[in-house]
């Protein structure tokens, strides 16, 4: 029923490989299910985009890979292997160890993730020795030098600010610094640049991914935007409700994207308005419905109540399929290249 | 920061005169002292010769005029019952006082902030749930029932600590210490923790909740990320941000320390100004009140002081401006 | 607009339906439900003091000397009573002693927070609905109220007008009405600016009438809250004032001066004269402080599950 994802490195281990992953909620009602069976590859260097909706699971999948789940919520199955070493199951110790150091993680609001009682030196240096037998001044150094490589004027000056002091664009640059100063294999950043300004954004983007590719790292780029994904990953995962329903190269996704969820995603963005001859004044075409809650989903395909092919087969959680080389979607009837969704969208609506 | 120390300086100024005025009024403007002070077979003159003694024959604002005038030299009138200067009195106590109240804020802030962070760290645990009805109970029970409940376990029935009175002192820097003297800690104890019980109740709401509100913060989750260990985590990240409301929390709580100290005092019989208040307020001698009320309000503004002083050092992005924090 | 504003306004007031919503809300914690059937039994026993008391404890005829300092559980001299809690050094049955001394710390606690609450409450809701001057002023005397531990005001008072049942309410409620304004003023600063006082002033009611009719309802919750929290306090300062013999004379002994005069006791092992009136105090304030509690946590929006 599941087939193995198609690897973009063939032969050798990939960076990461994610198999059947899943991480559930206790809550009074029962069990919440946030990431739900999961399998994804990612090359050292290559930067994969994980899009979908807030909600759906995509930050949940993050903090799972970096063992950052809070209680109640738990990983409860599946495999993540980084450079061919299994670390589900590992010790708390050894997952302290990885942490910042092999993974790092970036957060959404740069106002947050800074401790702002503490100085941007302290919480840089903290971060090196965590990891590292040096002395604190070869540490400052490493500091020094990470800031300096993402940018930021004045970085002596700089390290020894208090994070209130700096913008928001600035104190996302240090936490990216951060995430860079042991040289880490894997980057996992969650909407990074979704609170800054629009010019911001394109330059942390740009400094990021330029970053990566010269170190080697891999990169998890989580965003709810497909624009972004667009000009930044060489692959993309599109997640529903806790599931990866598409995953292909970029090209193949957003050109010829084979699930109906990722269609209409598509059709929702301006551009695709104005490609359409879309006129101003009209709303733009948008998914009927809106997200199910985690806790209340739907049988079967989860997308079914807001798709237009849905029909009595939905009703079964669909399989995997390869639409194409490296392309796969999980979908009963997935669009095939370049097929429309049927006009007017009015969800048919398989009740359960 | 200079300019913010003079118009602190200049407020506590403006306070303290007029509290000195509300006071004053309200102390020698109700009851006679003369009723108590002469013995109530003497003749109208030698009644009136006391009073003139005294000065009590004078209009009040006359008396008020005076005192002010001896108030600003460090003179507030002589005690009535002791004959010797009022503030003087109430100087002589004070270092005991202190060393009560400074040993029930360390046993709340040494107590309180690790079994707040053991709650907060552990809400839903056993120890978390009883530290935190423990702290309930700390709020409910009457500061003096509870000294009370320590003299009969510790010093009746079980005769390990002394029920009152302050046991042996030693001098330092002029004043006298019972921490320094050899068994002195066991005079200091039980009324310490009497007085500490109230703060310590507060200390480890305060820090529970703020532990639990710091934990959901990203800035912890970050910490994390980077693969810190948990006694950095907590020790530094989270600690350092419940510091702020703790400290600011605590030390305005010092002078309700102060003031409860009369409770504690009156109880464990222990030399200090609460109390000197009782008796004198017992025996209607003003001078000490007005004395001991003029102090109070001089060490709560000082506090104050110290606590926006503080809170600026923990804080940086609270920077002291002419009087106001931004 | 006249329709909608009334019935904008009669939607603001609390329905029967809200009442039964609020009680059942609170019975479903076991601990309060608890703190509740406490708080009316010891308020039902203070009441019907002179009634279910096995003796008028000042009544100095029905005392025996031969009786004094009996541990609980004697028999008087003359075998005709029971002493459950014992007696105190008048030969005083114990039970009797702490049922009438319940019934003068309950009056005394609920008469001065009802006082505190009326004073408090008019003061803070003309400065919210006023504001200006008036607000300003009485917000200055709150802070200054405030920034004084209320055990030293009503210290300084009694010390000034010396002891008596009605001298204590009026020092407990002189140390308490500050919290009540305080609370009042912040609610009818957010309740002034809603619809339905706009509706109301342009309805042209008058002022006391928008003032009591429609702005106090609204600011009942948080102000029940404190008023619940401040029996208990306004009991336990009352029993502290009372112990340092500060508060009600001899003639009339709450709580506080049982445990005072139980106190001397102590050192000789007497525990039961000051502990058995110290268990009363403490079992209000708890049964209170129960109440207030959950209280606060069934009134306050922002606790409400979602």
């Amino acid at each position: 029923m599941t087939s193995i994802p198609p690897s973009t490195t063939h032969g050798a281990e990939p960076l990461l490989r994610v198999r059947h992953l899943s991480t559930r909620f206790r809550n009074r009602d029962g069990e919440v299910t946030a990431v739900d069976d999961i399998s994804f590859e990612l090359a050292a260097g290559e930067v994969l985009g994980l899009v979908g909706e807030s909600g759906c699971g995509k930050s949940m999948t993050g903090y799972s890979l970096i063992d950052l789940v809070d209680p109640p919520g738990y990983v409860a199955g599946g495999s993540v292997r980084l450079n061919g070493r299994e670390l589900r199951g590992l010790p708390a110790k050894a997952w302290r160890a990885l942490r910042g150091d092999r993974i790092a993680m970036i957060f959404q609001d740069p106002m947050l993730t800074l401790n702002p009682v503490l100085r941007i030196d302290t919480q840089m240096v903290e971060a090196v020795l965590a990891h590292r037998r040096i002395s604190r001044a070869e540490a400052q150094t490493r500091a020094l030098d990470a800031l300096e490589r993402v940018g930021i004027p004045a970085a002596a000056e700089r390290l020894r600010s208090y994070p209130h002091q700096l913008s928001g664009g600035m104190r996302q640059r240090v936490a990216i610094a951060i995430a860079l100063l042991n040289q880490p294999d894997l980057i996992i950043a969650d909407e990074p640049t979704t609170a800054l300004d629009v010019t911001i954004q394109a330059q942390i983007l740009y400094e990021m991914q330029t970053l990566c590719r010269e170190a080697g790292t891999g990169l998890i780029w989580i965003t709810h935007d497909l624009s972004v994904v667009a000009g930044l990953a060489d692959r993309v995962c599109v997640m529903y409700a806790g599931r990866i329903v598409e995953q292909g190269s970029t090209a193949q996704v957003l050109e010829r994207p084979a699930h109906p969820y990722t269609r209409g995603l598509l059709d929702a963005t301006p551009a695709a308005a104005l490609a359409r001859g879309h006129h101003r004044g009209e709303p733009l075409r948008q998914i009927p419905g809106s997200a199910p809650p985690l806790s209340a989903l739907p049988a079967g395909c989860a997308f079914r109540p807001r798709c237009p092919r849905a029909n009595e087969s939905c009703l079964q959680v669909p399989p995997r399929v390869e639409t194409a080389d490296g392309q796969e979607a999980l979908c009963w009837h997935p669009l095939s290249p370049g097929e429309a969704l049927p006009e007017a969208s009015t969800a048919i609506g398989v009740q359960s | 920061m200079t300019l913010f120390l003079l118009r602190r300086l200049l407020q506590t100024a403006q306070v303290l005169f007029i509290m000195s005025l509300l006071v004053f009024v309200g102390v020698y403007a109700v009851g006679n002292p003369l009723d108590m002070l002469v013995d109530p077979q003497a003749t109208a003159a030698d009644t009136a010769r006391v009073a003139a003694a005294l000065g009590l024959d004078q209009p009040l604002w006359v008396q008020y005029w005076r005192f002010l005038g001896n108030a600003l030299q460090g003179d507030l009138g002589n005690s009535f019952l002791h004959g010797t200067p009022a503030l003087q009195l109430i100087v002589q106590r004070l270092p005991a006082t202190l060393e009560l109240a400074v040993s029930a804020l360390l046993i709340a802030v040494l107590l309180g902030i690790p079994l707040g962070l053991w709650a907060g760290l552990r809400p839903d645990s056993f120890g978390g749930r009883t530290i935190m009805a423990g702290s309930i109970l700390g709020f409910s029970l009457p500061t003096f029932w509870v000294g009370l409940m320590l003299i009969m376990v510790f010093s009746v029935h079980l005769g390990w600590l002394p029920s009152g009175g302050r046991g042996p002192t030693r001098e330092f820097l002029g004043l006298e210490w019972s921490l320094l003297a050899p068994g002195g800690w066991r005079y200091l104890l039980l009324p310490a923790l009497n007085l500490a019980l109230f703060k310590l109740a507060l200390v480890i709401r305060l820090t529970q909740s703020g532990t639990r509100e710091a934990l959901l913060q990203d800035y912890v989750r970050f910490a994390r990320a980077k693969g810190l260990p948990p006694h950095r985590v907590v020790g530094v990240h989270v600690l350092k941000n419940i510091m702020i409301p703790v400290v600011t929390v605590v030390g305005l709580e010092f002078g309700t320390l102060i003031a409860f100290s009369v409770v504690t005092e009156s109880i464990f019989a222990w030399p200090g100004i609460g109390k000197l208040l009782l008796d004198s307020i017992n025996q209607l001698d003003r001078p000490v009140v007005v004395a001991y009320l003029l102090l109070i309000v001089f060490i709560y503004t000082l506090i104050s002081l110290v606590v926006d002083l503080l809170y600026a050092a923990l804080d940086p992005r609270v920077r002291l401006a002419g009087g106001q924090t931004a | 607009m006249t329709a909608s504003a009334s019935s904008a306004i009669s939607a603001s007031h609390p329905s029967a339906g809200g009442w039964r919503t609020l009680i059942r809300a609170y019975a479903t914690s076991p601990l309060a439900l608890a703190g509740l059937v406490l708080l009316l039994v010891i308020v039902t026993a203070a009441l019907a003091a002179p009634w279910i008391a096995p003796q008028d404890p000042y009544d100095l005829s029905q005392l025996d000397i031969m009786d004094s300092r009996l541990p609980p559980g004697s028999t008087s001299a003359d075998g005709s009573l029971h002493y459950l809690l014992g007696t105190d050094g008048q030969g005083r049955d114990m039970l009797s002693a702490i049922l009438y001394g319940l019934r003068i710390s309950v009056a005394v606690g609920f008469s001065a927070t009802l006082l505190a609450l009326a004073l408090g409450m008019s003061l803070g809701l003309v400065a919210g609905y006023a504001g200006g001057r008036i607000d300003a002023f009485v917000m200055r005397a709150v802070d200054i109220q405030m920034s004084f531990p209320a055990i030293l005001t009503a210290m300084i008072l009694l010390a000034l007008f010396g002891q008596g049942t009605d001298k204590i309410v009026i020092a407990l409620v002189a140390s308490q009405w500050a919290y009540y304004a305080r609370t009042t003023r912040s609610a009818a600063l957010v309740e002034g600016r809603r619809e339905y006082i706009e509706a109301a002033r342009l309805l042209g009611l008058s002022t006391p009438r928008i003032l009591f009719r429609h702005l106090l309802p609204n600011c009942l919750p948080p102000l029940i809250v404190v008023a619940a929290l401040q029996v208990a306090a306004a009991i336990a300062l009352e029993a502290t004032l009372s112990f340092l013999g500060l508060g009600l004379p001899v003639t009339e002994p709450s709580l506080g001066l049982l445990i005072s005069n139980g106190f001397q006791y102590l050192y000789s092992g007497r525990y039961w004269m000051s502990v058995f009136p110290g268990v009363a105090l403490l079992l209000t304030i708890v049964a209170l402080n129960l109440v207030a509690d959950r209280l606060r946590e069934i009134l306050n929006p922002r606790l409400q599950p979602q």
